[in-house]
Formats: C-alpha cells, structure tokens, sequence
C-alpha cells in the first residue's frame, strides 16, 4: 500500500485534472475544425491521447510513485503487445485491400 | 499476508525463520493482480480501437455528428475527468481512514459516473431514433429516416464500431459504478441497485435498446450479492485504491474512444 507521506501533494492531481481538461478542448477545437486531413487528424489525436493517458497512468493510477520494476513491466509488455498488434494488423488490412474481396 | 510482506524490512529481517521475501514489485497481492487485469483488458480494447482506425482510414467513412453529438461528449468526457480526481480525493481519505470522507468521495465519483452512463444512453437513443441502427436492436417508435439511416445501410461497419466500442466501454463503466457502490456502501447497495434494476425496467419503453441493457445491473446485483455473501468484510485502504485502479483505466480508455469516434466523425 502506498504510504500517505510519500511526496505528492493533492494539489498536483488539480494540475493533472486542469491539464486533462485542456488537453481535451484542444482536441474537440482540432477535431470540429477538421484543421487535418484525416489520416494526419488521426495521428495528431492519437499523440494527444497518448499525453492524457500518460497523465492518468502515471498520476491517477499513481504507476509513477511504484517500485521501477513494475512500472518499467507495465509499460514495456502492453506497449510491445500493441506494436505487434500494429504490425499484424495493419499489413494484412492494406494486403485485404490491394487484392481485393473476392 | 500481502501487508506482512510489505511492511517486512528485507534487510534488517534477513535470515530469520517465518519471515516473508520482500514482494517483487513491491505492491501488495491485490493491485498487481488488477494491474494484470487493466493490461490484458487493454488489449481487448485496442483490439477494437485498431479494428475502428483501420475502417476509418481504409472506407468512405460519414461524418454525421454535429455539433449537439459532439458537446454532449465533451461533457461526458469532462464528467469522466472530474469523476478521476474525485476517485484520487476517495484513495486519499481512505489512506488517513477516513471512512466518512472515503465513502462520501466515492459517491461523488459514482454520480459523475452515472450523469457519463445517462448522457450516454440519452445520446444512443437520440441516433438510433435518427436511423443509426444494428440489425438486432428494436425499431423505436416514430423513427426518422434521416441522414443517420443513410449511413447505417452505406457504410455498415460505421454503426458497428460505434455502437461495438461505446457498448463495450459503456458496460465498463457499469461495472465501474456497480464496483464502487459496493466498496463504499457494501450490503446496503444492494436494494439501491435492485431498485435501479426494477425502475428501469418498467420506466424504459420496451422499444428502447436500454430496455434490455438495463439487465445488466441485475447480472452486477447477483454478482455483488454472491460476493458480499461469500466475503462480508469491511473494505480499506487498499480496496478502495484498487477499485480506484479499475475506474481510472475506464477513464484512459474514453481518452482514445472520444477522439477516435466522435471527433474523427464531425461534420464538416
């Protein structure tokens, strides 16, 4: 269990909150706007999503204040899984593509 | 036996017979096992998020919502962010055992959690009333066919990620809500949720899709109720930063759904 005193003050989590809240209103301006073309939308939402769910990890899930072997466990293992989950799928979604439904 | 472990000192400890190994990770049993559980749910649900982002960059996709879809999702996702800090005010209280203010925190997160789940219910039956549908769902009454029928019969896959992605975080957030209800309130939870159950069954018109996913929370009462039978203890500190764990993760999870889905489909 984490120890009430370890170094954070409740007044961060307000920072991380406010931050999150912004964050998102910068996203529904880009989104609403439609300032991308999509492909380039969808990447610029992705990296802003990547930022909040950071955020929340490392702050509201407190993964930042854990012992380095979980926290670099965490991270390393679901990462992997999605980058391979990335290069499995969309390969064979563009291969369905280019050679057709039959 | 998790806490023994925890609060052995390695070091000074060394040796002696019946005395624990410092844990690898240094967190007790029970928030390494929910850490295990949000990892392997996160796949599930990236699963679903690569399925959404390859149909939205390889389709002619629509891009129906307006601005009405689009402020009430700003707001639900604001509801989820707020219903994170109240969650992190909850864990706090419980670490000083404070059981008023735990209690009272967690409520706070509760309701944040149910205006999310209703304002997303409200949202759902306004588009399928606009013709955006699935095949199994009920024919509303007075159902327009509009630019949303469109879309439903053009582009399938769009109704299906939608309503796929959302009814699976949705579900999420009830057990969310369910979970935490049963920390802070324990055995009295129960008859509130079997009231909820019961109320919104016979409130809910039978051609609403809610009229049967309202079952949902008789599942999560008979589940919460072998639970209580089976293990009737007072929850702590720990209970509650791991219930906490889980209501975070539902909260990461709309941080890519609410981008992908709603702002990836404005109208222009």
């Amino acid at each position: 269990m984490h120890d009430v005193a370890h170094d954070d003050s409740k007044g961060q989590y307000f920072w991380v909150w406010g931050a999150l809240l912004v964050l998102t209103g910068i996203e529904v301006v880009l989104g609403y706007r439609q300032v991308f073309e999509p492909v380039r939308m969808l990447e610029v939402l992705l990296v802003l999503s990547v930022i909040k769910s950071a955020l929340i990890i490392a702050y509201f899930m407190h993964l930042k204040f854990e012992k380095a072997i979980m926290r670099w466990m965490l991270v390393i293992s679901v990462t992997a899984c999605f980058i391979i989950m990335y290069f499995f799928f969309f390969p064979d979604a563009g291969r369905i593509l280019r050679l057709g439904v039959k | 036996m998790a806490d023994a472990a925890l609060q052995h000192n390695p070091v000074a400890g060394h040796g002696s017979a019946g005395e624990f190994e410092a844990p690898l990770f240094g967190a007790y049993s029970k928030k390494v096992g929910m850490w295990l559980f949000l990892a392997s749910d996160s796949l599930t649900f990236g699963a679903l998020l690569f399925a959404f982002s390859y149909n939205r960059i390889y389709t002619a996709w629509p891009t129906p919502f307006g601005k009405d879809s689009i402020i009430n999702a700003t707001v639900m996702t604001a509801c989820l962010l707020s219903s994170s800090l109240t969650m992190v005010m909850a864990v706090f209280a419980a670490q000083r055992h404070d059981r008023s203010w735990t209690r009272n925190w967690i409520l706070a997160t509760m309701v944040f959690g149910t205006a999310f789940i209703v304002l997303h219910g409200m949202e759902w039956t306004k588009l399928i009333h606009e013709g955006l549908t699935l095949p199994g769902f009920p024919k509303s009454a007075g159902q327009m066919e509009g630019e949303f029928t469109k879309v439903s019969s053009g582009v399938p896959q769009f109704a299906a990620t939608f309503f796929g992605l959302t009814a699976m975080h949705m579900l999420h957030v009830t057990i969310g809500v369910i979970y935490l209800g049963v920390v802070a309130l324990r055995k009295w939870f129960l008859p509130i949720l079997g009231a909820l159950w019961l109320a919104g069954f016979f409130l809910i018109p039978a051609d609403n899709v809610f009229h049967y996913g309202i079952h949902a929370l008789l599942v999560g009462l008979i589940v919460a109720s072998v639970i209580l039978f089976l293990k009737p203890k007072d929850y702590d500190a720990q209970d509650v930063e791991v219930s906490g764990l889980y209501w975070h993760f539902v909260d990461l999870v709309w941080m890519f759904i609410f981008p992908l889905v709603y702002l990836m489909s404005t109208k222009v």
